[in-house]
Order: structure tokens, then sequence, then C-alpha cells
């Protein structure tokens, strides 16, 4: 008798994992098809947002997209035809000045805040960085016009590379800090103990290691500065002729733009959308390349 | 255990002290505020294995940092004491660091290979850090090194490749091959083989007893079977004090403490 109920109560053992009873089951199955769903929804409205406004931009520029469009001035207002030419030859010069000056500095700085810094003068350093971020880029654009353009009695491609790079340096800076601390430690001793300085095992071995971390950070912030425009009004000024001297006004993607759809003219405004599309694809284009020419494609270890 | 011998644990006597490569004495250490070392005095002899051995946080591995100044890398770490190294102590003022280390091998308890630097560079980079070879001469020492971390067989093929397509136990290998190369003659291992299987595990031990002819060996190890298999000596630390030091068959023997005895026994730790 009482091998049978053991037996019979080992064919039928209790169910170890009890689900949820009654109505808390079906709050939790609730809250949780809410959550996915909420998240889900807010995900594919976002991308179609972008995606809306990029297929947008597209439709209305590509067919004013040829060969000229890249390489002509642009015409006087209201004018069929001409090109951005001036403009892409002035955001390449300008945005190239801006990382020439903003790369190593916004580097440097973030180099010292993750390795160096201690104390007072890296917490201020670092306060002031995250000021710099939060600060509306027109305000760089009156700095550098308050310090290069007056005096000067120009506008200049060389104040609006400056403005800028400025703009570029606080977002560097932090990039490149957050990816030297995730570095691991273990790294860094490995160097030290085969008897590197300091510095020489920040410089082969730290900042290496989150070589791909940095050069996403440069390119975000490269990005960021190809579209600005506020503060090259001031400095800039742009300019509808093709100009290579940095010390004379220059024009740019941003600009162009701008200007364009100031115009009165339907076409002006039709030319933006075209200009407005070639600065997309001059971001993503610069963006891949340099991904592709410094390895950040590549499979990094751990 | 007599108590002659014990009295000499704590003083290395003159004879053994001139004879050693490494001896540290009345070495103190500190984390900030907390002392994790305690009046350590030890002698090293040379081509030989000296095995650390203790529960986690008795200040074994803080030991062996203190022996190439490693110690101080963390930050408010502070050393007092004489470490002498072939004669001369490390603590001496005007003494740098890093040419310390230059001398002292490491091997830390992760491998931590330059993940994205090629085999070849992961070896080479001692050398070309302190300008010892470049060139043909660089070569040979890269192969040298490979061969006597006993690596060189599975590598030579493939020196371009990233180091981070080894597997553990090799890159543990690759990184003793690091350690050779900036030719030391002592060589400092930091639980080499915890974060390896039981066949690396084995690889490195008997690249261990080999080594040991050309190298003086300083081993930390929690695995009280490895300090046993390869060592020729054994320390034993306890809550940051040496507790005592002799020849390995002896520890796991006849201890001349009840507080080795203990461990050993697995009574603790």
């Amino acid at each position: 008798m009482n091998i049978r109920t053991s037996l019979a109560s080992a064919s039928k053992p209790a169910n170890p994992f009890q689900p949820d009873h009654g109505l808390l089951h079906v709050r939790r199955q609730l809250a949780n098809g809410v959550c996915i769903f909420l998240t889900t929804l807010f995900a594919v409205a976002a991308a179609t947002f972008l995606l809306y406004l990029v297929l947008y931009i597209a439709r209305q520029g590509l067919r004013f997209l040829n060969v000229a469009f890249f390489t002509q001035a642009p015409k006087a207002a209201g004018e069929l035809g001409g090109g951005v030419g001036p403009a892409i030859e002035g955001s390449l010069i300008m945005v190239g000045l801006a990382a020439l000056i903003g790369i190593p500095l916004g580097m440097a700085t973030g180099i010292y805040l993750a390795e160096y810094g201690r104390g007072f003068l890296a917490s201020t350093v670092r306060f002031l960085v995250d000021t710099l971020t939060g600060i509306p880029t027109i305000i760089f654009g009156l700095f550098i016009w308050v310090l290069i353009v007056v005096p000067a009695h120009s506008f200049s491609g060389f104040a609006g590379g400056a403005a800028l790079s400025i703009i570029m340096i606080p977002t560097v800076a932090r990039a490149t800090e957050e990816v030297l601390r995730l570095v691991p430690k273990e790294l860094r001793e490995a160097s030290i103990a085969l008897g590197a300085t300091e510095s020489r095992t920040i410089l082969r071995v730290v900042v290496p290691a989150a070589r791909a971390g940095i050069i996403t950070g440069i390119m975000l912030a490269v990005a960021r500065v190809a579209g600005e425009t506020a503060p090259l009004l001031m400095t800039a000024f742009g300019t509808p002729f093709f100009s290579t001297n940095i010390f004379r006004p220059m024009d740019a993607l941003p600009l162009r733009i701008f200007n364009s759809t100031l115009s009165p003219y339907d076409i002006d405004i039709q030319h933006a959308y075209a200009g407005s599309f070639v600065l997309i694809l001059l971001v993503i284009v610069t963006s891949l390349s340099v991904r592709w020419a410094t390895g950040g494609f590549k499979p990094r270890g751990r | 255990m007599s108590q002659a011998t014990n009295s000499q644990i704590h003083m290395p006597d003159a004879a053994a002290t001139s004879a050693a490569v490494i001896t540290a004495q009345h070495l103190n250490a500190w984390y900030g505020q907390t002392q994790a070392l305690y009046d350590i005095s030890l002698a090293v002899p040379p081509n030989n294995v000296t095995a650390l051995i203790g529960p986690s946080g008795c200040g074994k591995s803080t030991f062996v940092r203190c022996l190439n100044r490693m110690h101080e890398e963390v930050d408010g770490a502070r050393v007092s004491g004489i470490v002498a190294v072939e004669g001369a102590n490390v603590y001496n003022r005007g003494i740098r660091p890093m040419y310390v280390r230059r001398h002292i091998g490491m091997v830390f308890q992760q491998p931590n290979v330059l993940p994205t630097r090629s085999i070849f560079d992961n070896v080479a980079i001692g050398a070309r850090l302190n300008g010892l070879a470049h060139g043909k001469k660089l070569e040979a020492l890269v192969e040298q090194s490979l061969q006597r971390a006993a690596i060189w067989d599975e590598v030579k093929d493939r020196l371009k490749m990233p180091a981070f397509l080894l597997s553990g136990g090799q890159q543990q290998r690759l990184c003793i091959a690091r350690a050779l190369a900036i030719q030391p003659k002592i060589l400092l291992m930091d639980e080499p083989c915890s974060a390896l299987d039981p066949i690396a595990t084995l690889q490195i031990e008997q690249l261990i007893d080999e080594l040991k002819r050309a190298y003086t060996i300083v081993i930390v190890t929690h695995n009280m079977q490895q300090a046993g298999r390869i060592s020729d000596r054994t320390a034993f630390f306890l809550l940051g004090r040496l507790i005592e030091e002799d020849e390995t068959i002896r520890i796991f023997s006849q201890p001349a403490k009840k507080e080795t005895e203990d461990y050993i026994t697995g009574r603790f730790g």
C-alpha cells in the first residue's frame, strides 16, 4: 500500500515551475506585452521619421543631381542649373581645417582627462568641456567673429574652420576619455611591467587599444560640424564663387542650403533639397571611408 | 623543526642572502591606510622555483608586485623596506622603477596579450620599448623567446596574425615569451594558470620546469598541488605575514608552524 502510494506520487511529480496565479499572472503578462509593444512602436516611429526625411530629400533633390551640380558654381537666384561646387569645396576645406585643429586638441584633452588628470585641474577641465558641449554653436560663431573676423576686417574660411574646431574639441575629448577608461588595466600593466614609461604605454598600448572607439567619436564630431550653419554665418559668411583662399569668405554646404531656402524662387528651394542630399551623402561617405581606411571595421579582441 | 631554522625564517642568514638573487628585508606594503604586508624577509635562491601560497588576500600577489616595483602603480600604494635584486636595492633613491621592470619579467593572472597586435609584435614590444634589438636581431630574439616559451611550433607560420586569435593557454605562453624577450634573469608569475584549463596548465608547468635552468622564478599560486609539483621552495603567507618558508617537500610533509599545517591540510583557506 505504502509502495503503491509512493509510486503513484512518483509518477505524478509536483510541477516545480509553478506559474503565477490569477490576476498576478494576467498583470505580468499584460505589463510585459505593453512594454514590448511600446518600445517596438517608438523604435519603428523613430526609424520611420528618419527614413521619411532621407527619402523625401532624396526624391526632391535627386533630379537635380548631375555632374554639373557637383562641379559648377551656383547661378544667379531663380536661374535653372548651376551647382554647389564652391560649397562642397568650402565644406571640405573648413571641416578639414577644423579636424586638423580639433582632433589633436580634443584627443590630447581626452588623454589628459583619462590618464593623467587628477585633482582640481582635471575636474575643472572636465567641467569646462562638459559645459562647452552644451553651449549653442552660434555662440562659438560669435566668439570667433569677435576674435578673428572683426580684427581681420574680413569673413574667412579660416575663421569658419576655427569656429568648427572649437565645436569639435569637447565632443572628441569626452569620447576619447570615455573609451580610454574602458581599456582593461591588464593591458597597461602588461606594458608597464615590460619597463615602458607611462607616456609610451599610453601612446603605444592604451590609445591603439581604444582606436575604434576614438575613431567613432571623431567621426561623430566631424559629421556634426559638417552640418553646422549658424557659426559659419558669422565667420565664413558664404560666397557663390570658388575660392581656396582660407583668408577670404568661403562657401559651405549648410550655408548654401540656408541661403537657397531664403530665396523667393521655387527653383532655388529645389536646389536646396539637392544640396541637402549632397551633404548627407558627403557625411556618410567620409564616415565610411575613414572607418575603412583606419581598420575600424576589423574585429576587435575582447 | 628545530628552533634554529625558525629563527632563520624571518632573518635570512648571511650565506643564503649573498647567494640569493632576490632578498627582501623587513618589507612592508600598504594600499592607502590598509597595510597589506608586515615585515616580510625572504631570500630567493638562483635558478630555482619559489612558490608563494596562502589564502586569498594574504599578500602573496602584493609581495611579488613589490619585487619589480609594480605595487606602486596602484593609487595610494606605498612600500617600506628593502628588496635587493642581484645585490642592489630596487627601492634605492635614484633607481627608476622602469629600469627595475626591464630586468624582471612578469606574467599575470589573465593572459594580457595586446589583442589587436600581431603575435610577433606582442613578443617584440618589450625589446622595442627598451631598444634591445631591431631588424634581424629582433627577429632572432622573437624566435628564441617563442621557442623558450614552447609556443614557436604553434605560431611560427602565423606571426602576423593578431594575438587574440590564440587560445587562452597559447596567449599565456605568448605572455611568457614576451616576458623572456626582455632578457631577464628573474621571472615573476602571478597565478599564471588560474585562468587556464588543466592541459594548458600542464604545458605551463612543464615550461616552468624547463625555464628554471636559466631563470629564477617566483610564482604565486592558490593551488597547493601546483606548488608541490613545480617548486623547489615554498613560502606560506597568511594575513600579510610570511608564516614560514622552506624546501617545498618540508613545507608539505613536516611544516614548522601550526598555521601552515592547518592550511595545507585544508582546515581553512
